[in-house]
């Protein structure tokens, strides 16, 4: 989920948001005599040069860190609070983050290709470090000594018997010191000092479990979601969709809803909500105002030709990603060809709860409370919404109900800041669960092509690789642009969708190969409940679905064991360690063919599937056991083994990986956004069912690989990737069926059954 | 309109609101309380989940007027201080991602708990069927009601 701009689109000044902050003249702040300025009394500009924005200590030694990312409920303020009490020897209870808010912390990207850890976690550990480093040469010039003659313990600072504290050497004031910034701003913003960091043999932190201390709130109704903000005066909005995708209304009976007092209607083009004082009435009314709706053709295709219109649907674009040696010549020699086909859904974010946001404008000034991940990006659309200048608009995130990529949250915000202005008030808006549902940003839909030559020696010689779909990126990942918000394509603005997929990312070493990517054409290029955006790992786990499924078909066709016939196409030792750790711990014994290991009705088998993506590589074995009678697939055990480079919090890091392995085991099994010729109709939990309690793995089995000498990778997504593969390949073991259409329902297992024992019954 | 009294986490309020305006948004916009949540609105989540009366309760599709009995919430089931033994557990597994469903698990497993104080796997899966977590916390949801029932998670 890479989202920043190549280079920075706002102006300096612009990076002054509004919040009260004190905006000074950049200019007037260069120059060497501010560096090392400790004490000095003015708080420098929020700017990504300035020390000041991203650390703060105060005279009782609290340390706080601005964070431009957002912990969505992986623990990443843990970790970041790791980080910069390590490099500041400070105790971690007394670290803080403030993460999102666009009056205190600078633009890092929001929550995006998890990168959490791996660029705002080394931002702040550089400036961190630098942080100490001021400290010390500060605590250097109060004792008259060498900066070497100092040692550190729990923010305090020694030489010999005198001491003095952080918090005293800050006193009321600021760092005030320069950083080296490369003039970027989101996910590339790096800005470091002068001073290393520390290496990861002094590490006391770093590197180890350390608890959770942020959950008690949760746990006894006291943490305020974004969905509990309220503001003096609010209204309660709620939005109406259209019933025919792409329909305007063209009329609004206003009397139709007169029975509620205090409800009131917007309508901006197709933009249509109503607020009222009463979150139950505002419902009321979106629900019983009699609308009119323009007619228009029905936008979608017969759901069933859904893969058949990605197959003959004409290129938008085609991206050859990455092409080895010669393909067709390494064809033609072929003593075999393997082809596949495989084909991923639609799905939805689906979150616990539809988007929220709450909108307040007050004395030339605007307020959003937004659960998106990017709080900057929201602040520029709120801006635009409201056609104010951006540094009067202040975006807070506080966490949403759910956040796995661009979800309805973008949406939302924009929605209640065109309802606030319409109304002259504060507004809190909410989806239904219909909405969040049906009109939340897809991951997209798409098939797979696949291809291996191999030699008479059961050697694959090439390998070819198209996956096809809708496009990742019908809006942007973030709601910087009205353009790229519901809100604004239903007044009119088009879809710009920008063909964007991807390829695979394992590391096999094929002397000939091609991997490309192509995309087609939206199904509606307005308003579009099918629009898609980046969902948790985008692309990952279709393509990885595709490619670890075929690779099991070729080991097949080879005779080989699946693990061993990967190894052999393998020459990077740090990938094959995860392959290797994975089959260690799960035990597993070379397969030449489908076990289909029967008890009763019940088929067991195990699987294989491996994966290379934001900064990880992941290895799972999955055993399922499949009900012939029902199809329900099971998915017993997971046996992951996952290598992220450097660990900063192994039990936070073992969670993150049970979320992942579970959330992606729900969207293989059961997850599918289903539409008729007018309307997306998987809009609940009975039509878009996820994985419950009876469905759980009874043991998910974490092997992490420490790499403390490699920079930190990411773990908010890479182990999402491989475990549809794997599940397809445990059900192909079983069964002795192959499954090439996520998800894998039961109604789907219990077909390809079926079909499978009819194409195997004595005519 | 009509005057109704609720008795909520032990505190009694009387509200002035439509009697089939659901349970959910008197607990929320009347009484300001940020828990429980709206998920669904259809009885298909959990997150709204209260006690009735000790029974778990969906409050979005509960009329006012069928509430007949105190109202329990995850604020009430212990305090800081004096967590119930699924809190301190859910704690002490850190258990929650986005955490914005956790009514529902919480008070369902408080109510299991009551009635087969040492489940077995089994009982857990089938006590928490219907109920909802996105984020895909359910092993340390089951590693908290085994802990929270003093059992080995």
């Amino acid at each position: 989920m890479s989202d920043a701009p190549k280079s920075p689109r706002l102006s300096r000044r612009a990076l002054l948001v509004g919040g009260g902050l004190l905006v000074v003249s950049v200019g007037a702040l260069a120059g060497p005599q501010l560096v090392s300025m400790l004490s000095a009394g003015q708080r420098p500009p929020l700017v990504p040069d300035e020390l000041d924005s991203f650390i703060a200590i105060d005279r009782s030694g609290a340390v706080t860190a601005f964070a431009g990312v957002m912990d969505v409920g992986h623990g990443l303020t843990l970790a970041l609070r790791q980080i910069v009490a390590e490099e500041l020897d400070a105790p971690l209870a007394r670290v803080a983050v403030v993460m999102g808010d666009t009056a205190r912390t600078v633009n890092q990207g929001g929550a995006s290709g998890s990168g959490g850890v791996q660029s705002c976690g080394m931002v702040l550990r550089s400036i961190a470090a630098e942080a100490r480093r001021l400290l010390l040469e500060r605590a250097a010039a109060r004792f008259s000594v060498a900066v070497g003659d100092l040692t550190v313990a729990d923010a305090i600072v020694s030489a010999g018997k005198r001491s003095v504290a952080y918090g005293d050497l800050v006193g009321e004031g600021y760092f005030n010191s320069k950083l080296e910034w490369n003039g970027e701003i989101g996910r590339r913003l790096q800005s470091k000092g002068q001073a290393t960091p520390k290496s990861p043999s002094e590490y006391r932190i770093v590197g180890r479990s350390a608890p959770r201390d942020d959950l008690a709130p949760r746990v006894v109704g006291d943490f305020q979601y974004v969905t509990d903000v309220k503001v003096p005066g609010m209204l309660h909005g709620r939005m109406i969709r259209p019933p025919v995708a792409g329909a305007v209304p063209t009329s609004v009976d206003e009397a139709s809803i007169a029975h509620l007092s205090s409800a009131r209607i917007v309508r901006r083009e197709g933009f249509l909500g109503v607020v009222a004082e009463r979150e139950w009435d505002a419902i009321r009314a979106s629900r019983e105002l009699k609308v009119s709706w323009s007619n228009v053709e029905s936008p979608f295709p017969p759901y069933d030709t859904l893969y058949d219109h990605i197959a003959a649907a004409p290129d938008v674009e085609r991206t050859v990603e990455k092409s080895v040696g010669d393909v067709a010549a390494a064809f033609s020699r072929a003593a075999r060809v393997v082809e596949a086909r495989y084909e991923w859904p639609f799905q939805s974010h689906a979150c616990m709860g539809p988007a929220c946001a709450v909108v307040e404008i007050k004395n030339g000034r605007a307020t959003v409370w937004t659960g998106t991940q990017k709080p900057h990006f929201a602040a520029e659309g709120v801006a635009a919404a409201l056609e104010m200048p951006l540094d009067k608009v202040r975006a807070i995130w506080a966490l949403g109900p759910g956040s796995y990529g661009r979800n309805d949250s973008g949406d939302a915000a924009i929605d209640a800041a065109f309802l606030a202005k319409a109304v002259g008030k504060p507004v809190r808006v909410q989806g239904m669960r219909h909405e969040g549902h049906g009109w939340d940003p897809k991951g997209p839909a798409s098939v797979h092509t696949a291809r291996a030559a191999l030699d008479r020696n059961n050697r694959i010689i090439a390998y070819q690789i198209l996956n096809k779909g809708f496009s990742r990126r019908d809006i942007e990942f973030n709601e910087a642009k009205l353009e790229h918000s519901l809100a604004g394509q239903l007044m009119g603005l088009p879809l710009l969708a920008a063909p964007a997929f991807s390829v695979q990312d394992e590391e096999y070493a094929f002397p000939n190969m091609e991997l490309a990517w192509a995309t087609i054409a939206p199904l509606l290029d307005r308003a579009s409940p099918l629009r898609t955006a980046h969902l948790r790992d985008p692309c990952g786990p279709n393509n990885n679905f595709a490619s670890e499924s075929f690779f099991d078909e070729v080991a097949l066709a080879a005779g080989a064991d699946p693990i061993a016939f990967r190894l052999a196409h393998m020459t990077d030792e740090r990938h094959m360690a995860v392959l290797r750790a994975a089959a260690e711990r799960a035990r597993w014994t070379p397969r030449r063919r489908p076990y289909r290991r029967a008890s009763g009705g019940t088929l067991a088998g195990r699987g294989f599937a491996y994966s290379r993506g934001h900064g990880a590589i992941v290895a799972i074995i999955a055993d399922v056991e499949v009900d012939a009678r029902t199809g329900r697939v099971w998915p017993r055990r997971f046996t992951v083994a996952h290598e992220c480079g450097q660990i900063i919090n192994p039990s936070g890091l073992a969670l993150c990986i049970e979320g992942n392995v579970v959330q992606a085991a729900s969207r293989a099994l059961f997850e599918e956004v289903t539409f008729d010729r007018n309307a997306v109709t998987s809009v609940d939990w009975a039509t878009y069912p996820i994985l419950e309690m009876p469905d759980a793995p009874e043991a998910i089995d974490i092997v992490t690989l420490d790499r403390p000498e490699l920079p930190p990778g990411g773990a908010g997504e890479p182990a999402t990737r491989p475990v549809a593969a794997a599940l397809a390949n445990a059900i192909f073991d079983a069964t002795g069926v192959r499954l090439r259409r996520a998800p894998f329902s039961p109604a789907r297992v219990l077909a390809a059954l079926s079909g499978e024992r009819r194409s195997t019954s004595p005519a | 309109m009509a005057a109704k009294v609720i008795n909520v986490d032990g505190a009694d309020h009387t509200l002035d609101a439509a009697p089939d305006m659901p349970l959910l948004y008197a607990l929320r916009d009347d009484l300001g309380l940020n828990n429980p949540k709206f998920g669904c609105g259809v009885a298909q989540c959990g997150a709204c989940m209260v006690l009735i009366g000790g029974v778990p309760t969906f409050s979005c599709v509960t009329p006012l007027a069928d509430v007949s009995g105190p109202i329990t919430t995850i604020a009430g089931i212990g305090e800081p201080g004096a967590l119930h033994p699924i809190q301190q557990a859910y704690i002490d597994e850190a258990t929650p991602q986005c955490g914005y469903c956790i009514s529902g698990w919480m008070l369902r497993a408080v109510a299991l708990l009551k009635e087969i104080p040492r489940p077995t796997d089994n009982d857990i899966r089938e006590a928490f069927a219907g109920l909802k977590c996105r984020c895909g916390t359910h092993m340390a949801i089951m590693r908290a009601v085994k802990r929270a029932a003093g059992l080995a998670p």
